[in-house]
C-alpha cells in the first residue's frame, strides 16, 4: 500500500463532486426556506397526510445510519477481520446519514426556527423526545468510536466503543420503529413487531448503502474488493434482506388475522378503496419484487456474485426501501381513521376518504437535499480522513 | 480626607442609593403589575372541575352546520375550508353499512383524560389543563405533527399558511398545530363554547356543556339518566365528549 494511495479521490473529481453535492444540498435548503415562507400549503401534504415525502427520506437515512454501523460492529465487536478495515468508512457513513436525515426532519418542521425549543423542553412520555437523546447520543458515540479507531493510543478502547455503539443503535432503531409502534390511533401502526422490523430493515439498508459507497470509492481509487470479502458481504446482505422480508410478512399476516384490520390490509395489499392503486404497486412491485426478491436472486446466485451484480442488488435494496417507507408512512395515513367502525362516513374534513397524496417539488428537493448533505459529508470525510479499506490495488 | 469631603461622599452615596432604589422600583413595578394582571386574567383552574360536552345526535340535523359556523367566526377560522385549512369542528354524516341507519354529528377534540396527543408531544406543547381541557401552547409547538398522527379523532389541524386577521383571544400561527380549545377564553369568563351557544340559540338543543365532576350539573344528570357513549371507547382514553343516540 503506497501512502499516496490512501483514499485519494483525484482533486479535480473531488471538487466537481463537492460542487454537485453542495448544489443539491443548497437546493434542499432553498426548498425548506420556501416552505418556511409560504407554509406547508405549497407541499402536497394536507391535514390527513401530515408526514409526507420528507419523512420517507429522513427515516430512510436515520434507519440506514444505524444499520451502516453494522460493518464496524462485525469487525470490532465480533472480531471478523475482513470487516475491520471497513469500520472507519462505516462510522463516517453513519454520521453523514444521521446528519442528512436529521436535516430533513428538522427543516420539515412547521417551526424549524424553534429547534432550540425542542432541545430545551422535553416531555419524557414522547418517543420523539427520547429520539432527540438517541440521535445526539448516537452521533457522540460514533464520534468517539471513530477516534478510538484513528488514534493509535486509543485503539485498545475500540472494542468497548464498538459495543457501546452496537447497543446504542439497537436502542435508536427501536426508538425509530416505536415512533409508529406507539400510535394507537391508526390501523397501520400500533404493532410491537415494528421495533424489531426497523432494526432488521436497518441492517439491510445500511449494508446496501455501505456497499454502494464502497463500490464508488473503490472505482475512483482503483481499488478492488477481494473476492472472498465480496462473497461474504453479498451473502450477508442477502440474509438481511430475507430477514426483513420475513418480518414484513409477519407484520401483514398478523394484521390479516385480525378482522378489524381486514379493510386496511385490503387497501395496502390489494388497493381496495384506492382509485390509483399506488400502494399495492409500490408494495409488491417496489418493495417485494425490486427491493427483496430480485436482490436475493442476485446475491444468492449459485454462480456467485460479481461486483456489478452486488452493486445492482444494493441499489435495488435502497429503491425498495423508499417504496416500503412510502407505503408504510404515507399509506398508513392515506387510509382513513376508523372513528365509526362499520359505518360509511363523510365530512368536510375528508373523514372516511382515502387521501391521494402527491408530493410536490419542495418535498422532493428537501428530501434529495438531505441525501446531498450526507453525500457532501461523506466526500469530505473520505478526503480528509483515512477511512477507506486498504484492499489490494488494481494491478 | 477632610470632614467636608467625607460628608460630601456620604451624601453622594445616599443619593446613589436612593437613585438605585428608585430605578429598581421603576424597572420592577411594571413587571410586578403585569404578573398581577396575568394572574387576574386566569381564574383558578382545578381538577375539581371536568369540563365536558354531551351531544344528542337525535337532535342534530343532517346538513345543519350552525355549530361549525359559530366556531369558525369565534376563533377566526376559514369559513370555506380547503384541504389544508384548519377545522376545529366538523359535521360528520354516518350510515351504518349493515342496517342503513343514518346519523349526523359534530366531531371535535374529545378532550380526553388520557390524551395521546399530550403523550407524544416532544416539547410538552400539547397539554391538558387540570379541568380537562386539552390545549396547544403556541409558544412551544415546533410543528412536528406527531400529535396529528396520534389523535384517533382527527381533531388536530396543522396551520399550512400564513394567517392574518386573528382574534385577540385566540392566538394562532403558521407552522403550529391547533384544535378545539372548548372556547377556553369564554369558559374562563364563565361562558360556554361558541358551538354550544349557537346550537342552543337556534333551538336545536343538541349540545350540552358542563362540569362532569359536579353531580348536580345538567350534563351529569343527563349522562346518569340516558345511555351515552364515547367515540373509540375501546382505546380507554376517557374523552370528555359523549354522544347520545349513536
Amino acid at each position: 500500500m503506497r501512502s499516496e494511495h490512501f483514499q485519494h479521490i483525484e482533486p479535480r473529481a473531488f471538487w466537481a463532486l463537492l460542487a454537485f453535492g453542495g448544489a443539491v444540498t443548497l437546493a434542499g435548503l432553498g426548498a425548506a426556506h420556501t416552505m418556511e415562507v409560504h407554509g406547508h400549503a405549497i407541499t402536497g401534504m394536507t391535514n390527513q397526510v401530515v408526514w409526507g415525502l420528507p419523512h420517507v427520506f429522513a427515516i430512510f437515512m436515520i434507519v440506514a445510519a444505524s444499520g451502516v454501523l453494522n460493518v464496524a460492529s462485525i469487525g470490532s465487536v465480533f472480531g471478523q477481520s475482513a470487516y475491520k478495515p471497513r469500520a472507519p468508512l462505516s462510522g463516517l457513513l453513519s454520521l453523514a446519514l444521521l446528519a442528512g436525515g436529521l436535516m430533513v426532519l428538522m427543516l420539515d418542521l412547521g417551526r424549524p426556527d424553534r429547534v432550540i425549543v425542542a432541545a430545551t423542553h422535553y416531555n419524557f412520555t414522547s418517543v420523539f423526545a427520547w429520539n432527540v437523546f438517541l440521535y445526539s447520543g448516537m452521533a457522540a458515540i460514533v464520534g468517539v468510536y471513530l477516534w478510538t479507531m484513528f488514534e493509535r493510543r486509543m485503539n485498545r478502547y475500540s472494542k468497548a466503543a464498538g459495543i457501546a455503539a452496537l447497543v446504542w443503535r439497537f436502542a435508536l432503531t427501536t426508538g425509530t420503529g416505536s415512533i409508529f409502534a406507539f400510535l394507537v390511533a391508526r390501523q397501520a401502526y400500533q404493532s410491537a413487531v415494528l421495533a424489531p422490523l426497523f432494526i432488521v430493515l436497518s441492517f439491510a439498508w445500511g449494508l446496501a448503502v455501505f456497499l454502494i459507497v464502497q463500490s464508488a470509492m473503490y472505482a475512483w481509487n482503483g481499488q478492488v474488493l477481494p473476492e472472498a470479502v465480496r462473497a461474504r458481504m453479498a451473502r450477508l446482505l442477502g440474509v438481511f434482506v430475507a430477514a426483513a422480508l420475513y418480518l414484513v410478512a409477519v407484520y401483514h399476516l398478523t394484521n390479516l388475522y385480525f378482522a378489524r384490520q381486514g379493510d386496511f390490509e385490503a387497501f395496502i395489499l390489494l388497493g381496495r378503496g384506492d382509485p390509483v392503486g399506488v400502494f399495492p404497486a409500490l408494495f409488491w412491485g417496489g418493495y417485494v419484487l425490486l427491493g427483496a426478491l430480485l436482490p436475493m436472486a442476485l446475491l444468492f446466485h449459485p454462480r456467485g456474485v460479481g461486483p456489478n451484480a452486488m452493486l445492482m442488488a444494493s441499489v435495488m435494496v435502497v429503491a425498495g426501501a423508499f417504496a416500503l417507507l412510502f407505503v408504510f408512512i404515507v399509506g398508513g395515513q392515506s387510509f382513513p381513521l376508523e372513528i365509526f367502525p362499520g359505518h360509511e362516513v363523510t365530512s368536510s374534513f375528508a373523514d372516511g376518504q382515502v387521501e391521494l397524496y402527491v408530493p410536490r417539488w419542495p418535498e422532493w428537493l428537501l428530501g434529495i437535499g438531505g441525501l446531498g448533505a450526507a453525500f457532501v459529508l461523506t466526500l469530505i470525510g473520505v478526503r480528509a480522513l483515512d477511512v477507506l479499506p486498504h484492499d489490494e490495488l488494481k494491478p | 480626607m477632610s470632614k467636608g469631603s467625607t460628608e460630601a461622599l456620604a451624601g453622594r452615596r445616599k443619593f446613589l442609593g436612593l437613585a438605585a432604589a428608585g430605578m429598581g422600583g421603576v424597572l420592577l413595578a411594571p413587571g410586578i403589575h403585569l404578573i398581577e394582571v396575568a394572574q387576574a386574567a386566569t381564574p383558578e383552574v382545578t381538577s375539581k372541575v371536568r369540563w365536558g360536552l354531551l351531544i344528542d345526535t337525535t337532535k342534530c340535523a343532517s346538513g345543519c352546520t350552525d355549530c361549525v359556523s359559530a366556531c369558525n367566526s369565534e376563533n377566526g377560522l376559514d369559513p370555506k375550508p380547503s384541504p389544508t385549512s384548519a377545522q376545529w369542528i366538523r359535521k360528520v354524516e354516518i350510515k351504518e353499512i349493515k342496517t342503513g341507519r343514518q346519523a349526523s354529528l359534530p366531531v371535535m377534540c374529545q378532550h380526553c383524560a388520557q390524551p395521546p396527543c399530550v403523550d407524544v408531544c416532544p416539547t410538552g406543547a400539547s397539554f391538558k389543563r387540570a379541568d380537562g381541557i386539552v390545549l396547544v401552547d403556541r409558544h412551544s409547538c415546533i410543528g412536528c405533527r406527531y400529535c396529528v398522527m396520534a389523535c384517533p379523532y382527527k381533531a388536530r389541524s396543522f396551520v399550512h399558511e400564513p394567517l392574518t386577521d386573528q382574534k385577540p383571544d385566540v392566538p394562532r400561527g403558521k407552522g403550529c398545530v391547533e384544535g378545539c380549545t372548548l372556547c377556553v377564553h369564554r369558559v374562563d369568563r364563565g361562558g360556554t363554547p361558541a358551538c354550544v351557544e349557537a346550537c342552543t340559540k337556534a333551538g336545536h338543543e343538541a349540545m350540552l356543556f358542563g362540569d362532569l365532576n359536579d353531580p348536580d350539573s345538567a350534563i351529569s344528570k343527563r349522562v346518569r339518566e340516558v345511555a351515552s357513549r364515547q367515540l373509540r371507547a375501546d382505546l380507554k382514553l376517557d374523552p370528555g365528549v359523549r354522544y347520545l343516540g349513536l
